[in-house]
């Protein structure tokens, strides 16, 4: 298990200090980050002297070390919007896109896994083909679409919710949470829907039906049981990529989180912000899926040994 | 082929997913022929008309004009076009990078294999949406900047696909005796082994498309999109919000329109993967 634990470890470090080049480079993209932070009118000599007092005229070996070293501290230079240190102005908005992500996924679940059983068992029913219609329907809707006519029926014309923003408490959060988790509800359903099917094939769901078990003992206890270790990982996976999907919700809704930050930041050029959200969803991802690996491992201890 | 049209028959949803992606490749090539109006033409004296069936439609605009007098159906077929284009180019672009690289890992394996696959893992960390929007932030919106991200953003699943296969693939004898024969690396790898990964990788590139119809339009509502004299579906959808109340229409035809083509374009792909490779795990 140490050895296990150890060589995740190291790859996870190599992903995140792979992270950091991901950033540093796509920043560097165009050539000249200045260009991309300050006005169309600005001069030449203005342009000069940002570009020297940020480092930009060293050699990139030496930008990357002085980026590299900040990351590690949580230094992302000063915000040009807000002018307050980058992570604080990230960290100010974390709560609310962890809220969102959170009701987003416990939606993604409460739907997801009994809609999968259901489809599961009562396999080429009418209730299996409504489920895999909607499932379908649910990967394939475009989340601002999505939120778009849910402000519409629900705001507009019902009057019943906040068409936006966080004020309002567990009200504000129906419609994006809905939003957000909608597409990972139908991945978990599809998912465990063909996992189950696989797995109620089995011989031993027919001898524990042949020892007289319980339709409902041996769904929950036998079938779903197994079916669901491998939806662990994508639960994971799925909370991670929540926390990346909020950028459209949040800005339909206006929800005063990372994801809307970061738009707002790409509208105003703040890119301390931008490669501090960027750098700090990626490395949660990194730590997510880590920490799913290890559980998968307590779980399956075959992963530990291949 | 006949088998391939035998089985498509049978298929339900797959003959569903077929029609709606051959309106959609029709409406698009045809965009200009079809159009009855120029879809940048504007005429603010007609600005914000609902469709024709509507009390306020007019005939002349079979689904309303935009909040510049633009001919929502006009502007609808011309995006089309552009949803297409990307949808293609992109998954042209990630499919041959993909392959590509997925055949250097898996076939000569060692420091390439390392290398490559560390790079695979560093961009699976990456939320696709918040990478895309950075790209664009940097590159600009452009046609083919779009392409390219949906060519970054797409080759992975590709790459990690072909290296499974090929491991597995170029320890058959046949192989060893192509080797034995004298027969170089590129012509075992492009002549013996990709014909045999060529079906998982087709099953692929339909559910990477449907992803990228999902990415091109939501890069284009952001506004970081192809540049605003091209119409396209999400920016559609995104100038409509402000008159959403009034003329909901607006909002609701593109999103219907981006909705249809990816359900269209992954029930084919569903089909496809239950004909060529019904274990392909995606």
């Amino acid at each position: 298990m140490a050895k296990y634990l150890a060589k995740r470890l190291a790859q996870s470090l190599i992903a995140i200090l792979g992270i950091t080049v991901v950033v540093f480079v796509i920043l560097h993209l165009t050539g000249d980050p200045v260009e991309l932070m300050v006005s169309p009118t600005t001069s030449r000599e203005q342009m000069d002297i940002l570009r020297q007092e940020m480092g930009f005229n060293d050699p990139l070996p030496q930008q990357y070390l002085r980026f590299l070293k900040g990351a590690v501290v949580g230094d992302f230079g000063t915000s040009y919007y807000y002018n307050e240190p980058a992570m604080r102005v990230v960290m100010e908005r974390v709560p609310a896109t962890l809220e969102l992500a959170v009701a987003a996924l416990a939606i993604a679940v409460v739907l997801g896994i009994p809609a999968g059983v259901l489809s599961a068992v009562k396999r080429n029913s009418l209730s299996d083909g409504v489920i895999r219609v909607l499932a379908l329907l649910g990967q394939c809707l475009p989340a601002f679409w999505l939120g778009i006519m849910l402000i519409m029926a629900f705001s507009v014309n019902l009057g019943w919710l906040p068409t936006g923003g966080n004020s309002e408490g567990w009200r504000s959060l129906i419609m994006p949470a809905f939003t957000l988790g909608l597409f990972s509800a139908a991945t978990i359903c599809r998912l465990l829907r063909s996992n189950m099917i696989e797995v109620l094939g089995k011989e031993y769901i027919d001898v524990a039906r042949a020892k007289g078990l319980r339709g409902s003992v041996v769904v929950m206890k036998h079938a779903f049981k197994n079916a669901f270790s491998s939806i662990l990982t994508m639960l994971g996976m799925q909370f991670a990529s929540l926390l990346g999907g909020s950028v459209i919700t949040e800005t339909v809704f206006a929800w005063p989180g990372i994801g809307r930050l970061v738009i707002q930041s790409i509208q105003s050029s703040d890119f301390a912000v931008v490669e501090c959200i960027v750098f700090l969803l990626a490395v949660v991802f990194v730590v997510i899926n880590f920490v799913v690996d290890v559980l998968y491992s307590v779980i399956n201890p075959r992963v530990r040994l291949q | 082929m006949k088998a391939l049209w035998r089985s498509l028959k049978q298929s339900k949803t797959g003959m569903i997913g077929l029609a709606i992606v051959l309106v959609v490749v029709v409406c698009a090539i045809f965009a200009y022929q079809l159009a009855p109006c120029d879809p940048l033409q504007q005429d603010l004296m007609n600005k914000l008309h609902d469709p024709a069936w509507t009390a306020t439609g007019t005939p002349e605009h079979l689904l309303g004009t935009d909040q510049l007098g633009r001919d929502v159906l006009s502007r609808l077929l011309v995006g089309a076009r552009i949803t297409l284009l990307v949808a293609l180019a992109g998954t042209v672009v990630g499919g041959v990078v993909g392959v590509v690289l997925g055949c250097l890992a898996g076939y000569y394996g060692g420091w390439v294999d390392a290398v490559l696959m560390r790079l695979v893992d560093i961009q699976l960390c990456f939320p696709f949406t918040l990478l895309a929007l950075f790209i664009a932030a940097v590159l600009g919106g452009s046609l083919g900047n779009v392409i390219l991200i949906a060519g970054i953003t797409s080759w992975v699943r590709y790459a990690r696909l072909v290296r499974g296969e090929i491991l597995s693939i170029k320890e058959c004898e046949y192989i060893e005796a192509i080797r034995a024969e004298g027969g170089s690396d590129a012509r075992i790898i492009f002549r013996h082994i990709l014909p045999n990964v060529i079906s998982s990788v087709i099953v692929i590139a339909t559910l990477e498309m449907a992803k990228i119809v999902l990415m091109e339009a939501s890069l284009s509502f952001l506004g970081y999109g192809v540049p605003v004299t091209i119409p396209t579906w999400g920016r559609m959808l995104s100038e409509a919000r402000a008159n959403m109340v009034s003329n909901p229409w607006q909002c609701i035809l593109p999103g219907l329109c981006i909705t249809l083509t990816v359900l269209g374009v992954n029930l084919l792909g569903d089909w496809l993967r239950d004909y060529l490779d019904p274990k392909l795990d995606v």
